[in-house]
């Protein structure tokens, strides 16, 4: 809950660290839209700017240039004034011609409404001047001028402005300032602006001063005043002067113009443009205009009418970027979200593989589990029935009561299987490493399906290969679990033809199978070829998926190792000394093969070819997916070839240790004594047309010590015979014949016999041999006919072998009754032994007692770890120690140490010389298995901590008890037994 | 007439036990001590009955005398008594025996006073019931083997 709490604070905090961070975003992506807008707009407005100066300077100039050309003109007219009206006498200029030159050099003076001269005439000349001229002067406002100091009328003037001739100029104010002002500086000078008489324009008056000749260029103002001769003026329309500029410069843009006198700065004076300026005002542009005349200032102001557009950009280029930072900030924001989704939805995974995997655990324990309950209660039912079956049954109940053992017996087995499978699942299965026979464990199993083989009448063969070890270490009951497991399959699948078991060691199988390439690579593919006979060379001439397995090879495999077989038969290492036999076995039968589109699924569990599999030859499914475990386990491989209605062929490796000479006296003899020895030296004669068969038959009769010579017809057989006269006479034993029931043709049985009994009457043989024919099935029984000393059912066994040649030959029991495999062994290994059983249970104490002494052991018992301690004071004379590992007062762990701690002191003062006397052992190290209820492996690891050997679990079991005494228990060479 | 009499005694003995079988007092570890039985110790299995007899009811006599003080109960040594019950009942087969001794344990360990005593009741019961019916199987055995009389078991010779 807190972590909940937590949890959704958390995503709380993340949200609102979210949102804030989205509204961040759009801040700053508004802030950058406002940003790129002002900046375009400030550059687009400096643009403005920029261009509004360049245009109004422009103007500026252009009219300053146009008013100079005018001035310049006018100047020019005064020159031309004083040239041609002082210095020519009489004038060459009258008012007539004045008026046409300045009306034909108008175009010169486009700004000047009209020229006029106005003569300086002082008061005293007055009377002289109004009588030349003709008028009186008269003042501007057109009345007869009053007295003065001096006048200026004006004598000639353009047409355009012949109204103000005979006017009085001094007697307007701006014209006499302007005129005072002219022949003062003697240089163009202006009036302020007002209104022009004529047009009603605002104009400025332009009044140019003519000197008399003899004017020197510095001439003081006193001096000027008295050169002057008269006044050349003109009147400068300023608007329409502007207004004709503006035309000319219309561009596009539309900007207005002011012109101020600015002569008296705090009241500047407007020449053009609208008293109150309107248009764009914030921006503006004033320029410095010099009209000529020193004392007047102007100037020129330029705004544009409009206020100039926005450029578009300053819309588009931000609201672009603005555009990109949301997409930017939407796909960072989406990435973001998506991360954590993902991480989210992986942590989901994470939490639900790891249910998965603790179920798949659970899955497994619960299997185990359950097996293990099951299990329990069919014990019960199954040695009820056991019971039951011993009790008088009639006919039907003891039918039925078997029906149902057998169905328990079969569900104990799959529960095995199930348990089995659980157990490697979950990695609790762990292989053993005891010392076995393996060619004795092969005949067991076939002996297990010999009955099956025979109702069906297939061949069941085994052989080994003499290069393998007689003892290897490893775990037999696996190995013998995964053999059975595929000779069942191989059983179930099979109608006809044969199951065929080998084992090799995998490096000889190897080379051969190289070899083999090599001769199928030069040679054109002789293994495709069909015999033309229509018959495979296997062991029952069928033919076989695997064609490695085929007669070449495996006389190869048989010829390879005949050098050697002598030395490899003790079971000694031969050809390599490494502590490791990898072993090669195969499985190959010709059933109905394995569906093609099955084959992948083959060793997955629960899983048959088809259901209709299931239906017809009944099974799981789980085998052979438990064979692959176990053989995985054991180190090795598993694969097969099948070929559908050919047949499969299993074949796994398997690594086992050699067993190690050290371990104990020589176990070979142990487990071997089952094969009878009065059949060493012995000779036999073999007749079977098939090779592989033949090589079966003489692996099993070679075991025996009997050696074999090989014919393939039985006419074959009788010219060898009749050749080796000579050794049989000198051999005293008896000669086996055995024929094959291929062999075995009607007539030929009486041909043989006659034959026989020929040589015999006439010495060439000392006695008939032993005629033994081998058959497969039951009805091959009755081909034997009276010829035929015994018939030997397959599958071959070197022990049935064994006895039917002893009943044949009327050996007799020589050898010792067999016993049941495990309590035999068990018989052998503790027959005799000196064994301490420590309990402080008075029951299981005499429980474990009577356990072991059913095995033929010696019991001592003792109640208590101390006194077990006394009891095994050394010397002592126990083979062997069981011990309680819960009880009071010394609990077997520590009774253990004790009894190492003992041992070793012993062992080393034997070491200095030392011995107890009667004491022959180099080392005391007694063997102490502990006896637990719970079979943990912490308990076993315990065990072997505190110095124990082994374990077994209470009550003991047979099985069990077996497998952990044959570690360290010898079998007593002197056995009674 | 004798011979007959064997079958017929030997037929409800086998009746009994399949029916302790059934009950889950015995299990198969009985069977296991009866396989141990051969002429070499013909008594074996009454021989271990009879010791866990003696075993066991000193057991219980000790738990009961452990459970009488409420106060001050040791239920260590209760515990260490109830394995060595459970040892020698699973010895002999005694299956309903051994599971009551489970929950007795548990309770023990709980140091659940009430509940141990339950146990012990229930205990006792079960104590009884085996040693009046192994006791009518002894008996049946031992009127079997008189009634075989000197004739040997058939399986054995």
């Amino acid at each position: 809950m807190v972590a909940g709490a937590a949890a959704a604070g958390g995503r709380r905090r993340w949200w609102l660290n979210r949102t804030a961070m989205v509204v961040v975003w759009v801040v700053v992506s508004v802030g950058i839209w406002v940003g790129l807008h002002w900046y375009i707009r400030t550059v687009s407005m400096r643009k403005a700017e920029e261009a509004l100066e360049s245009m109004c300077e422009e103007r500026a100039r252009m009219l300053q240039d146009q008013f100079a050309v005018s001035v310049n003109h006018v100047h020019a007219l005064a020159i031309l004034v004083s040239t041609f009206h002082y210095r020519k006498q009489p004038s060459a200029i009258d008012q007539e011609t004045f008026a046409y030159y300045t009306a034909k050099t108008a175009f010169e003076r486009p700004l000047l409404n009209g020229v006029a001269y106005a003569q300086r005439v002082v008061h005293a000349e007055r009377g002289k001047f109004e009588s030349q001229q003709g008028w009186t002067i008269k003042t501007m406002k057109q009345e007869p001028s009053p007295v003065q100091d001096e006048y200026a009328p004006v004598i000639f003037s353009q047409k355009t402005v012949s109204y103000i001739e005979a006017l009085d100029m001094m007697s307007g104010e701006e014209d006499r300032e302007n005129i005072l002002r002219a022949r003062a500086t003697g240089k163009a000078v202006l009036t302020n602006p007002f209104r022009l008489l004529g047009s009603n324009h605002l104009g400025v008056v332009l009044t140019f001063p003519v000197y008399r000749a003899g004017l020197p260029a510095d001439a003081t103002v006193a001096q000027r005043v008295e050169a002057t001769a008269g006044y050349l003026g003109g009147a400068f329309d300023v608007e329409s002067l502007v207004e004709n500029l503006l035309r000319q410069l219309a561009g596009n843009q539309d900007i207005m113009v002011n012109v101020y006198d600015v002569t008296n700065t705090s009241e500047p004076l407007i020449m053009y443009g609208p008293q109150n300026p309107d248009g764009y005002m914030p921006l503006s542009h004033v320029s410095m205009l010099d009209f000529g005349d020193p004392f007047r200032k102007h100037q020129m102001m330029c705004r544009y009418s409009q206020k100039p557009p926005i450029p578009l950009s300053a819309i588009t280029t931000p609201s672009g970027v603005f555009v990109i930072c949301m997409l930017a900030g939407y796909i960072l924001y989406a990435a973001w979200n998506r991360y954590d989704n993902v991480k989210e939805d992986c942590r989901k995974m994470e939490e639900l593989k790891v249910q998965a995997e603790a179920a798949d655990v659970a899955k497994s324990q619960f299997l185990a589990t359950v097996s293990h309950e099951i299990r329990t209660p069919m014990n019960g039912v199954l040695g009820m029935l056991d019971m039951l079956l011993d009790t008088d049954l009639n006919l039907t109940q003891k039918d039925y009561a078997q029906t149902a053992q057998i169905c328990g017996k079969a569900l104990i087995a799959l529960i095995n299987e199930v348990l089995d499978r659980a157990k490697i699942e979950a990695g609790k299965l762990e292989i053993e490493a005891v010392p076995f026979e393996l060619r004795s464990i092969l005949d067991d199993v076939l002996s297990l399906f010999s009955s099956k083989s025979r109702e069906k009448g297939i061949e069941l063969a085994v052989f080994v290969s003499h290069k393998v070890p007689e003892i290897v270490t490893g775990d037999p009951g696996r190995f013998r679990q995964i053999i059975t497991n595929l000779v069942g399959n191989s059983v179930k699948f099979t109608e006809r033809g044969h199951i065929f078991v080998q084992v090799h060691l995998i490096e000889n199988a190897n080379k051969v199978m190289d070899a083999k390439v090599d001769t199928d690579l030069n040679g054109c593919l002789s293994d495709m070829m069909v015999p033309s006979d229509g018959t495979f060379n296997t062991l029952s001439g069928l033919e076989a998926a695997d064609r490695r397995n085929s007669w070449e090879n495996f006389k190869l495999l048989v010829s390879n190792e005949m050098p050697q077989s002598d030395k490899c038969k003790n079971g000694m290492p031969c050809g390599m000394n490494s502590g490791n036999v990898t072993l090669m076995v195969s499985v190959e039968d010709t059933g109905i093969g394995i569906p093609l589109q099955a084959q992948d699924r083959v060793f997955t569990p629960f899983m048959q070819a088809d259901s209709s599999t299931s239906r017809n030859y009944g099974g799981t499914g789980i085998g052979l997916s438990i064979s692959k475990c176990l053989v995985e386990l054991m180190g090795g491989q598993i694969n097969f070839i099948s070929r559908p209605n050919v047949g499969s062929t299993f074949t796994f490796t398997a690594i086992f240790q050699r067993c190690k000479k050290s371990a104990g006296g020589d176990p070979k003899r142990t487990l071997s004594e089952s094969l009878p020895t009065g059949f060493k030296g012995m000779k036999a004669f073999l007749v079977d047309a098939r090779p592989v068969r033949s090589a079966v038959t003489k692996y099993h009769l070679q075991r025996l010590g009997i050696t074999v010579e090989v014919a393939s017809t039985i006419k074959m057989a009788l010219n060898a015979l009749s050749g080796q006269n000579g050794c049989l006479r000198s051999g005293k034993r008896p000669y086996i014949l055995l024929i094959e029931k291929d062999s075995w043709t009607p007539g030929m049985d009486v041909y043989l016999h006659d034959q026989l009994l020929e040589w015999k009457q006439c010495g060439q043989i000392p006695e008939v041999p032993k005629v033994i024919l081998l058959v497969t099935s039951e009805s091959d029984k009755a081909k034997a006919g009276s010829f035929v000393d015994t018939v030997i059912m397959k599958p071959l066994r070197a022990s049935t072998v064994a006895a039917c040649l002893q009943h044949a030959l009327g050996m007799g029991k020589q050898q010792r009754k067999e016993m049941p495999n495990g309590s035999a062994f068990l018989h052998s290994l503790l027959a005799g032994k000196n064994i301490l059983v420590v309990d402080d249970n008075k029951v299981n104490l005499r429980v474990a007692a009577g356990a072991l002494k059913k095995y033929g052991a010696k019991v001592e018992c003792a109640e208590s770890g101390k006194d077990a301690l006394s009891l095994l004071q050394l010397p002592h004379n126990f083979d062997a120690c069981f011990m309680d590992v819960q009880m009071p007062e010394m609990d077997g762990f520590e009774a253990t140490r004790q009894i190492r701690l003992m041992e070793s002191k012993a062992n080393e003062e034997v070491k200095c010389g030392e011995t107890y006397e009667g004491s022959e052992r180099a080392e005391w190290h007694l063997p102490i298995l502990a006896m637990t209820a719970d079979v943990i492996q912490a308990t076993y690891e315990e065990c072997m901590k505190c110095g124990m050997d082994g374990y077994v679990s209470k009550p003991f079991e047979e099985q069990q008890l077996y497998q952990a005494v044959a570690k360290f228990l010898v079998s007593k060479p002197n056995s009674d037994l | 007439m004798l011979g007959l009499g064997a079958a017929r005694l030997e037929a409800d003995m086998n009746r009994l036990m399949a029916l302790l079988f059934h009950q889950g007092v015995l299990d198969e570890q009985f069977m296991q001590l009866q396989q141990l039985q051969d002429e070499s110790s013909p008594n074996f299995v009454s021989e271990v009955i009879s010791i866990y007899f003696r075993e066991s009811e000193k057991l219980l006599k000790n738990l009961r005398s452990l459970l009488a003080d409420r106060e001050c109960t040791d239920y260590r040594k209760i515990g260490i008594h109830l394995n060595q019950l459970m040892g020698s009942s699973s010895s002999v087969g005694a299956k309903r025996v051994r599971t009551v001794c489970l929950a007795f344990r548990a309770a023990s360990e709980h140091n659940n006073w009430s509940g141990c005593l339950r146990s012990l009741e229930v205990l006792e019961h079960e104590y009884c019931y085996l040693k009046t019916k192994l006791h009518e199987l002894f008996q049946m055995e031992q009127q079997r083997v008189m009634a075989a009389g000197a004739r040997y078991h058939p399986l054995l010779s």
